[in-house]
């Protein structure tokens, strides 16, 4: 159970600490682009990085295997893989397993083994789990049960590439310019320690949601101890993981919208509550009451996606940068304004949200006829 | 019987200064001062002084200083001073010792070797001068979740009552009779100024603190005085006593000197007569029993409000106080080793209970591990000195901390213990009609307030500095404290690990 730990955090430190560079962008038509822009995005953004840790997740990606989970699992040797690669044979039908094509490149080094695999539940073997919850075992046993395999994403038509170098370099490597998809978020990072390990770069992913932060969580004590009360287990101490948790706890499992979660994530100063109406006070009061180990407190962006969906959110005074724009369908979520420029330089708008104020991007609700803003007064 | 203690403090008298104004000598209630006409001089009884320091503090012309007696004796690991003295006062009176305050032992007080975390480069700390910092905490049942209509997205989910307080930290039980009516109003008004509650204790609400009725907590003990429908009506929620931290296992009993009319009334016994709180609740000797009462004061009170249990910290508070929320209690209070009274036996007030540290501890990781703390809210208690110590019990996982001792200290309170005495030189743990004058409610309740302030500034400073800007950020937060200079085993109960790890 400890061996994530041990890999990720060989210092045992009280969680592992990054800052970074983050940048989202999607098309909420639908419409599938290839990486190329956000390449040269991120790239822009080097300075913010140390080279540490650079990924990306990609939405839209395998239509041909829209119904599979996609599994993209780094191993360190053979014999891990073929120990996993027993394992999902057991729980799942394989419609393919492969390689994920990479190129050698200098900058590159002491690469793991990345496979993918496409993986149908069978019905007999869920019993009374979802397929999610189904899945997510699977994921647990391979993660902590199979030494030097881990499981980079699992979700359906989705993928995480990530690796231990600078993002376009993982980029690169991951030959990632000839995928395309709808959706894409891209990290660059600057641990404080040196792990050197290929699991411990952003995005980090539970099922199909996905999670780049940049920022460090004070509140990580408190909202860890409060996630193990359901059941969650933080083995990688990294606080980016206890916000793929909660995001998981409160959106999956009790089944509250993006902008509620917003507002327990970064919730409303008791100040502001006090001049809502008083509809919107009691159920901010009441999201406090209940959810308040979840408030994440300290710096951070994150930049958070699931199926059809991207959400840009920073702490509620906004002790971390993010910038949204848009261009016509597109929307953008970035640390620095210049990247964004640099792949779309005529935009239509381009701000600074407030802190604790939701970016939202959804193929449900197309730019153009929504706002990617959630409705939320703005905080004075 | 010539007495063979010896006084324990020397009166040290400035024949220059002094103008025999008798000032001391009216301020003592113990008759450590005589004025001696003849000579026009004041006179010491050393015997009877308690170190209050109430005569030094109003003497006019700075004349008086309140040694410890360097009287020795041969030294003696076993046979220390205080031993010896004990035996010379019961031989010499017979019965219980009795003494006041809080225990005075060199157990390890765990505060001191809690050292707190500070943000540094990878996290900006917050400038609470300049940034909203948010201590606002509310003390109640919580559910597992929230549930929203997911059509409208209105809420369904009706939380249990619960109470706001605006800072972490609420006045302990004081009943009227330890405690005189002026002590209890200047808690009422400072409560009700800092946005907290004050807790009336076992002796009954008295007419005159009905008007901050909005700020009380009301006590169910095991002698159920001054028990009725308005007084369980007005509260803003009801705490069962089963213990406390300064006797635990024992009963109080208020002599019936101490007993005036007035104390009578709101307790509703005769007055003259002694007040006796049975050792347990005679209604209460299992958990079941305990879970009939919550629910017999909920629904004499319609569910309006949270009903907390009292216990004293002991060895196995864990279990209890997981059998006290699954009994129905929405808020526990833990009392520890070092908490206060107005009177208990010494033997049981010196050697009985735990550490609130370690009881706060293993109550929290209990609750958790059987996934039920966000069910009820701790509040902990037993001789809180300070702000930082008030952070560390959050960061341990309390919810909030009662005081009592402090507050009394902000009165005017120097814990000299001779609160069981009814003499209390500085008016507070008395019901003597002159005595309590000393405590003017206007002062007290400012004092009190400034207390609170004060510390208030204090813990956002330091919550800020963690990169904190709300306490429940805090809460539970093992991760912002280290141990120094403790054990293996003393880390591993309080879930810290060694500073320098």
């Amino acid at each position: 159970m400890d061996h994530w730990k041990r890999v990720n955090n060989p210092y045992d430190d009280d969680k592992v600490i990054a800052a970074c560079s983050l940048f989202g962008m999607m098309d909420t038509s639908g419409r599938r682009f290839s990486g190329g822009d956000i390449i040269t995005a991120i790239a822009n953004m080097h300075e913010r990085g140390n080279g540490l840790g650079g990924g990306f997740a990609v939405y839209g990606l395998y239509p041909q295997y829209a119904e599979h989970y996609a599994f993209h699992v780094m191993y360190l040797n053979e014999a891990a893989r073929r120990e996993a690669e027993s394992l999902l044979e057991d729980g799942f039908r394989v419609a393919l397993a492969e390689p994920v094509p990479t190129r050698k490149i200098r900058a590159i080094e002491n690469s793991p083994l990345v496979w993918r695999y496409f993986l149908e539940v069978r019905i007999q073997d869920r019993q009374t789990l979802s397929h999610d919850d189904y899945v997510l075992d699977k994921v647990m046993r391979i993660n902590t049960g199979v030494r030097d395999a881990f499981v980079f994403s699992s979700g359906k038509d989705m993928a995480v590439f990530k690796g231990v170098g600078y993002p376009e370099d993982i980029a690169n490597y991951f030959r990632l310019e000839e995928y395309q998809g709808y959706l894409w978020t891209a990290h660059g990072r600057f641990p404080t320690n040196t792990p050197g390990w290929w699991g411990g770069a952003h995005p980090f992913n539970i099922l199909d949601w996905t999670v780049n932060h940049n920022g460090e969580l004070s509140s990580y004590g408190t909202n860890r101890r409060y996630l193990e009360m359901f059941g969650y287990h933080c083995t990688m101490q990294t606080d980016t993981e206890v916000i793929a948790y909660a995001v998981d706890l409160l959106m999956r499992r009790h089944k509250l919208p993006t902008e509620v979660v917003a507002d327990i994530l970064a919730a409303p100063l008791w100040s502001q509550i006090e001049r809502e109406d008083e509809e919107k006070a009691t159920l901010h009061t009441t999201l406090r009451q209940v959810y308040g180990s979840l408030l994440l407190n300290g710096p951070f962006t994150v930049v958070i996606a699931h199926q059809g969906e991207m959400i840009g959110l920073t702490d509620r005074i906004r002790l971390r940068p993010l910038t949204a724009a848009t261009k016509g369908h597109m929307l953008f979520l970035s640390s620095e304004e210049s990247a964004i420029r640099l792949v779309c330089p005529q935009l239509d708008r381009a701000w600074n949200p407030m802190g604790g104020e939701p970016i939202v991007g959804s193929l449900e609700r197309p730019l153009g006829k929504w706002e990617p803003v959630a409705v939320k007064e703005a905080t004075t | 019987m010539k007495s063979y203690l010896p006084p324990r403090f020397v009166i040290d008298r400035d024949a220059e200064r002094c103008i025999a104004c008798q000032v001391c000598v009216r301020q003592c209630s113990f008759d450590a001062h005589a004025y001696d006409e003849e000579e026009n001089e004041i006179r010491s009884y050393e015997e009877n002084c308690v170190g209050c320091h109430r005569c030094s503090v109003f003497c006019p012309t700075q004349a008086l200083n309140i040694r410890l007696n360097p009287l020795s004796y041969r030294p003696n690991v076993n046979w220390r001073p205080e031993f010896i003295e004990d035996i010379i006062r019961q031989s010499e009176g017979g019965g219980v010792l009795l003494t006041g305050m809080g225990n005075d032992k060199p157990y390890r007080v765990y505060w001191d070797h809690l050292v707190l975390n500070a943000s540094q480069v990878t996290n900006p700390s917050i400038d609470p001068l300049r940034e909203p910092m948010e201590l606002r905490t509310f003390l109640g049942r919580k559910p597992d979740r929230v549930e929203l209509d997911p059509a409208s997205l209105s809420l369904k989910t009706q939380l249990a009552p619960q109470v706001a307080i605006e800072l972490p930290v609420l006045f302990s039980a004081m009943s009227y009779g330890a405690v005189s009516l002026n002590v209890q109003e200047s808690l009422a008004r400072a409560a009700t100024e800092a946005g907290t509650l004050f807790n009336i204790g076992e002796g009954g609400l008295h007419q005159n603190l009905y008007k901050y009725a909005n700020n009380v907590i009301v006590q169910v003990a095991s002698g159920r005085f001054g028990v009725h429908p308005q007084y369980l009506d007005v509260a803003r929620f009801i705490e069962i006593k089963i213990g406390q931290g300064a006797k635990p296992g024992i009963g109080g009993h208020l002599p019936g000197g101490k007993v005036s009319e007035d104390v009578a009334e709101t307790r509703m016994i005769p007055a003259g007569t002694d007040a006796l709180s049975p050792a347990p609740q005679h209604d209460i000797y299992s958990i079941e029993d305990l879970a009939q009462l919550i629910y017999a004061l909920k629904e004499a009170t319609n569910y309006t409000k949270p009903v907390c249990v009292k216990i004293a910290a002991v060895h196995n508070s864990a279990a209890i106080a997981s059998g006290m929320v699954r009994a129905g209690a929405d808020i526990i209070a833990l009392d520890g080793l070092r908490g206060a009274t107005g009177a208990a036996p010494k033997m049981i007030r010196d050697n009985v209970g735990i550490p609130i540290e370690l009881a706060i501890a293993s109550v929290d990781t209990r609750l958790r591990e059987e996934g039920i703390r966000n069910q009820a809210s701790i509040i902990a208690a037993g001789g809180f000195r300070n702000s930082a110590d008030i952070v560390k019990a959050v960061a341990l996982g309390a919810d909030a901390v009662y005081i009592a001792t402090a507050a009394l200290i902000a009165l005017g309170c120097t814990v000299c213990q001779q609160c069981p005495t009814g003499k209390c030189a500085w008016g507070i743990a008395t019901t003597d009609p002159i005595l309590s004058k000393r405590v003017n409610p206007d002062i007290g309740a400012r004092r009190l307030v400034n207390l609170l302030r004060g510390w208030s500034l204090e813990i956002k400073e330091m919550l800020g500095g963690m990169g904190i800007n709300a306490l429940e950020s805090l809460r539970g937060n093992r991760l912002h404290l280290r141990g120094v200079d403790l054990t293996d085993g003393e880390l591993d109960v309080l879930g810290v690990r060694l500073a320098g790890r």
